[in-house]
């Protein structure tokens, strides 16, 4: 392999700052969502006291889940030797601290009590997955940012494998916690699963590496830059095999609850009567996030395109959004089954009367949820402007 | 050397004289009081009691609601407005809920029941296992409560309750109740009444208002007694957990259903 020089983003100035300028409006539109949320209070959002998680959540679920996969380029070089992935895994680096922080910034933004951040740090119970979170999350960035120097700092180069071991399992473990916070779950339905876990770990990879190869794809394309035939064959290998391991888990994961048959209620819930969420499940999960990509990357009609992998890539990503609506919120539609063999008339809340709880997502949630990933590609925008995270080419040649 | 007494002054020991009879008068009444107030609530809570209740279904009844306005009025919830230009149906379950009348029907019967559902005060509370600050905690005497002054409003422990017992303040609190503090953006449930059994009380609203509804379904009491009225009622009467799977031995039992 030939010595891999690096460069900064070198696109039109005038380019680059419309783009900085469109990302900075999403990222001010977020933020005024979170003031507006945080000054009128959660009311003013589709969430109540029976769907208590809601669109910022499915946002920065898959934020934080994607973060965790984007480092995997980087640790597929490092961690497990294959050299034509090294020169991939800054720019992996960059985008495993940047989306990690979008999705946080939309976690803590709807706290209740954003402002008692600091409370969270200073009184821990640790039996609670999410002050597990906050060490894990915060470790995270900073492991990573540590390696990422000992991969851009040549006197430090030596101790980058070790670096990218810790990292790697710091990744695995703070994927597993993520998928836990549902898994431990143990008295909702859709929940109370400990496949959650290694499923999210799947679904990581995914969507890291479908946001890596849109990141990746345009970058070098506005730039100029070439990425060789055979890397991105490969890179689209990879992301069909990241697919078919979520088909797997999902599929495991469904047949275990269709077994037992107190688990039928929510089944039936989820595949055919849920209304909007099975619309999410069939059209969302399945078919957008995994039957549609897979047919776009690998049926000889569509394959060779380019293209067709960056639209496969982008329903990938709308699809893990489907995936996390459908988990998260649909899990809470579905009610706590508090009385097996009866039928619940009246809940209690008010005059309604609902088989489902009913849950209908309004705009500054959404633009909460969107601002996330505004933060997490402006700042990516701005890393590979300023630092050298882009080789200069990604040339078969050069990386073979 | 000018060894000659000054006068004393005099005006100056009177000023400090009269201002320490004020002192004493303004503090002494207040020892005195905080003497005479050292009942119950100034004494650490031990494990000695656990405080629960049998719901006796058969004597709730579905066009009584006196549990859940007791409640209201007791803890401020109807003291919040639906903020102007919200929907009522969401209101309704936007609103703080501490406890909510709940129709069953047996699906192979058809017999309807009534029942309050509230916080089941359980021995091992999901809520408080999730809480990342600990703001979710259970008392020694068998309270499960939230520490207002450490929730981040994360509203994990309202996704871990088994029984949809908790409620998370959606809108602006015009109103605060000295004996409930309420904040936006905290969690909050039911306290079993903390600050009557604190000054030595042993009833909580709702049981009161059942009572004087002419129901009686709602017993209150000490289950480590075995003489007080709940653990006699829980002797006699056959009675169950509502999910009782999780193994969480609630504080509060049902009969009936």
């Amino acid at each position: 392999m030939q010595k891999i020089d690096y460069r900064e983003w070198g696109v039109d100035t005038l380019f680059y700052w419309k783009l900085l300028i469109g990302l900075g409006i999403i990222v001010a539109l977020g933020g005024l969502s979170a003031l507006y949320m945080e000054h009128e209070g959660h009311w003013v959002t589709g969430m109540t006291n029976l769907v208590v998680w809601g669109t910022p959540h499915m946002f920065a679920v898959f934020l934080v889940v994607a973060a965790s996969g984007a480092l995997n380029i980087a640790s597929i070089g490092s961690v497990f030797g294959k050299k034509e992935y090294k020169p991939l895994a800054r720019l992996s680096g960059l985008l495993a601290i940047t989306l990690l922080v979008g999705g946080l910034l939309v976690l803590v933004l709807d706290l209740g009590r954003p402002d008692r951040l600091l409370v969270a740090l200073f009184n821990n119970n640790f039996k609670s997955i999410f002050a597990w979170n906050i060490y894990l999350y915060s470790g995270f960035m900073v492991i990573v940012a540590a390696y990422l120097f000992t991969m851009m700092e040549r006197k430090a180069n030596f101790i980058s494998r070790p670096v990218g071991i810790l990292a790697f399992t710091w990744r695995l473990i703070l994927t597993t916690g993520t998928g836990s916070i549902f898994g431990f779950m143990v008295s909702r339905q859709a929940f109370d699963s400990a496949i959650l876990a290694p499923m999210f770990i799947v679904m990581s990879f995914a969507y890291g590496l479908a946001i890596y190869l849109l990141v990746l794809m345009f970058t070098f394309a506005q730039d100029n830059r070439v990425i060789g035939d055979n890397l991105i064959k490969r890179l689209k290998n990879l992301l069909g095999l990241f697919i078919l391991g979520m088909l797997f888990f999902t599929a495991v994961y469904h047949l275990t609850k269709l077994y037992g048959t107190k688990y039928h209620g929510v089944e039936y819930f989820f595949l055919v009567d849920g209304g909007i969420y099975t619309l999410t499940f069939w059209l969302g999960h399945i078919l957008v996030g995994m039957l549609l990509p897979l047919a776009l990357m690998f049926c000889p009609r569509f394959s060779p395109s380019r293209m067709a992998l960056a639209i496969a890539c982008g329903l990938v990503v709308i699809g893990g959004l489907a995936t996390m609506y459908t988990i998260i919120i649909g899990g809470q539609v579905y009610q706590l089954e508090m009385f097996p063999g009866m039928t619940v008339i009246n809940e209690g809340y008010g005059t309604e009367v609902a088989k489902y709880a009913k849950y209908c997502p309004t705009v500054p949630e959404f633009l909460l949820g969107i601002g996330g990933m505004g933060v997490a590609l402006l700042a990516t925008t701005i890393g590979i402007r300023v630092l050298k995270f882009l080789p200069e080419t990604l040339a078969d040649e050069s990386v073979s | 050397m000018n060894n000659s007494p000054e006068p004393t002054d005099q005006s100056r020991r009177q000023f400090l004289g009269t201002a320490a009879g004020i002192a004493t008068a303004s503090v002494a009444p207040g020892v005195v009081l905080h003497i005479a107030q050292a009942t119950s609530n100034s004494y650490p809570v031990t494990e000695a009691k656990r405080w629960g209740m049998l719901i006796d279904t058969n004597k709730c009844l579905e066009d009584c609601n006196a549990c859940v306005q007791a409640c209201n009025k007791e803890h401020g919830m109807d003291l919040i407005h639906k903020p102007e230009g919200q929907d009522q149906q969401k209101f309704d379950q936007q609103k703080p809920t501490w406890i909510r009348k709940v129709k069953l029907k047996d699906n192979l019967t058809g017999r309807v029941t009534n029942l309050p559902m509230l916080c089941q005060h359980c021995e091992k509370p999901p809520c408080v296992d999730v809480c990342p600050t600990g703001a979710s905690f259970k008392r020694a005497d068998g309270i499960v409560m939230v520490d207002r002054h450490i929730c981040i409003g994360c509203r994990f422990c309202m996704m871990a309750c088994p029984y949809h017992a908790r409620s998370f303040i959606h809108e602006n609190v015009e109103v605060k109740p000295t004996l409930t503090p309420r904040g936006k953006g905290c969690v909050e449930s039911c306290n079993l009444c903390v600050t009557r059994l604190d000054e030595g009380g042993t009833t909580t609203a709702c049981q009161d208002a059942c009572a004087q509804a002419g129901h009686h379904a709602i017993i209150f009491g000490d289950l480590n007694d075995e003489n007080s009225p709940v653990s006699k009622a829980l002797q006699e009467l056959p009675s169950r957990q509502i999910r009782a799977d999780l193994n969480l031995n609630t504080g509060v039992r049902y009969s009936g259903v």
